[in-house]
């Protein structure tokens, strides 16, 4: 996956678990939380997928790191280089 | 506990006697063994088996669900337990770990009220209504109105819990004893909260419930069972009733399964949903853990347990529309610690309409009171039963004054103290709340004590009730699922 798909990735799981939420304009650099509706508990849906979808691990320690779109870019990049994306919500 | 021993011919304790092997069907293995179906226990469960792997579900009662149960008597009532209401997050909650269909049947309550001789209103429970009453009845700044609700919304799990409950009432409403009341009768009696407990714990809960008010199942505690048993089976969890857990086993510091009747269930992961003491000193055993954490869970204290009089209305008797909680005190002034009070002056009602059961004409009332196990645990089989019928006589009275006729509307009306519920669910004392904040940690922490045990259930206030409860099940599940991967991982890599 490059960097626009780990977006995408992102969005999808995203859509799964709010999925009311408009994500097409989602800011980079803006904290998810202050975009859109998500608790800790969805913070923890979005590590389970991604562990579930792609075999990542996210320790607790890290959590802060997936606080932004461009963080979970920075932080995920190496982790899913190898992996493919798994499209389950949206539609590209 | 002579109450229960008429219904179930040839029990000498009042539970159902067995005769087959309950474990008859069970495997030697599992990845993962739960003990007990509470919603955590449940909820765990169901996540962790969707995840594909292989649990067994193991409960000592014949009913799963826990605190979550209902129960019938002749002449068609039903009763539920513990269905008087929770927060809009148990939409999301059950949507996502359950199915859209159990989430669908999450409806509000359609009114709740307060009775004391300090106020008397109908409410929403949403911060709107609250905010209303505080500025308008109460006389309150609006402004400070508002930062107290930011306040409590803004603290998180990571905030300093020494700030208590009564150290924040008093510094946004200081000494407005009826304010008190009004914000923290309701949730004492949903979560054992008093005023010496931190604000964070009590704030998350009344947040929850502040943002869209209180909400139930239609169709029952029964229904939402059956329903959740339906999802697990589909998922693979292999569901066992009538299974007395009697040890954890633990090999070279690592869990190995549970021994119930005779067996070793052998587990990758064990995950109770016992009481945390009960789960570490009694299951496990002292001799597994360090002599400080053993000390740390020996000083967790348990939240208080909880006394019901079920009232069974007349099949073809109407309760008139009153409203669906009714929070009634009779007590002058506001005292958190006197809701335990035994034989006290405050009770919650919940009226049970036929629109809980839809397609059913009956109703139901339960009201419940918080108590202290001290005051039933000793009482001789004679006492016992005389306290038991004061308890009625009490509820009965004080229900006269809404429903005037409902001696007459009643055929059946029982009575549960904290025996009952020590009897049924096995909690130390009859906690119906689980612990005090002291319990959150070694809950959380159990897998570093010994690999592959984990704990999820009520503990820390905020992990009690239908919503704390299920969601700290995902919150545990997220941690069994890493080690489990991790497990097999390493057996793969062991074996190349």
């Amino acid at each position: 996956m490059n960097r626009e798909e780990i977006v995408i990735a992102i969005k999808d799981i995203i859509s799964t678990i709010a999925p009311d939420e408009e994500l097409g304009s989602l800011a980079l650099d803006v904290r998810l939380r202050d975009q859109i509706e998500l608790d800790s508990m969805d913070f923890l849906d979005i590590v389970m997928e991604l562990r579930k979808r792609y075999g990542v691990q996210v320790p607790e320690e890290d959590y802060m790191q997936l606080a932004t779109l461009q963080g979970c870019v920075e932080y995920l990049g190496p982790k899913l280089e190898s992996k493919s994306l798994v499209l389950t919500a949206l539609k590209v | 506990m002579s109450e229960q021993r008429r219904y179930f011919r040839g029990s000498t304790d009042g539970k159902k006697p067995r005769c087959t092997d309950p474990l008859a069907q069970a495997r030697g293995e599992y990845d993962l063994v739960v003990i007990g179906s509470g919603l955590a226990g449940l909820t765990a469960a169901n996540v962790l088996g969707s995840m594909g792997h292989r649990v067994a579900l193991l409960e000592q009662h014949y009913n799963f669900g826990g605190m979550a149960t209902w129960f019938k008597r002749r002449g068609g009532h039903v009763f539920d337990i513990s269905l008087h209401g929770f927060p809009v997050g148990m939409v999301k909650t059950c949507r996502r770990y359950w199915s859209s269909e159990i989430a669908s049947r999450i409806v509000r309550l359609d009114g709740i009220r307060f009775d004391n001789p300090q106020f008397t209103f109908d409410t929403t429970f949403t911060r709107e209504d609250f905010t209303e009453k505080l500025v308008t009845q109460f006389g309150v700044a609006r402004s400070t109105v508002e930062a107290f609700f930011d306040y409590l919304r803004g603290l998180n799990y990571y905030d300093d819990p020494r700030d208590t409950v009564g150290d924040c009432f008093e510094r946004f409403f200081p000494g407005r004893n009826d304010i008190h009341r009004l914000l923290l009768e309701p949730i004492a009696y949903a979560n054992g909260s008093t005023m010496e407990d931190p604000a964070i714990a009590y704030g998350i809960v009344f947040s929850n419930f502040m943002s869209k008010g209180v909400y139930t199942f239609t169709g029952g505690t029964d229904w939402l069972i059956g329903k959740m048993k339906e999802e697990l089976r589909k998922n693979g969890v292999e569901l066992f009733n009538n299974v007395q857990v009697e040890r954890i086993t633990v090999e070279h510091g690592r869990a190995t399964g549970v021994i119930a009747h005779g067996r070793h269930l052998r587990a990758r992961a064990v995950l109770s949903n016992a009481n945390i003491r009960r789960t570490i000193l009694e299951l496990v055993g002292p001799e597994h853990f360090g002599a400080e954490f053993v000390r740390e869970v020996e000083a967790v204290r348990l939240n208080n347990s909880s006394t019901q009089v079920y009232i069974g209305i007349r099949e073809g008797c109407a309760v008139p529309w009153i409203t669906d909680l009714l929070f009634t005190s009779r007590r002058e002034r506001f005292d958190s610690s006197a809701l335990c009070d035994f034989h006290g002056q405050s009770r919650t009602f919940s009226f049970y309409y036929p629109k809980v059961r839809p397609g059913s004409a009956r109703h139901a009332i339960v009201s419940s009171t918080n108590a202290n196990w001290k005051d039933w645990a000793s009482l001789d089989a004679a006492s016992y039963e005389r306290e038991k019928a004061r308890l009625i006589e009490a509820t009965l009275v004080e229900l006269e004054r809404y429903v005037p006729n409902v001696r007459s509307m009643a055929d059946h009306v029982e009575a549960a103290t904290p025996r009952t519920f020590e009897f049924y669910t096995q909690h130390v004392q009859g906690a119906s709340f689980g612990t005090k904040w002291e319990g959150l940690r070694p809950s959380m922490e159990l897998a570093s004590h010994i690999e592959g045990l984990f704990h999820s259930g009520s503990v820390g206030i905020i992990m009690s009730g239908w919503l704390g409860a299920a969601n700290y099940g995902v919150i545990t599940s997220n941690k069994v699922d890493l080690f489990l991967r991790e497990a097999a991982r390493a057996a793969a890599g062991g074996r190349a």
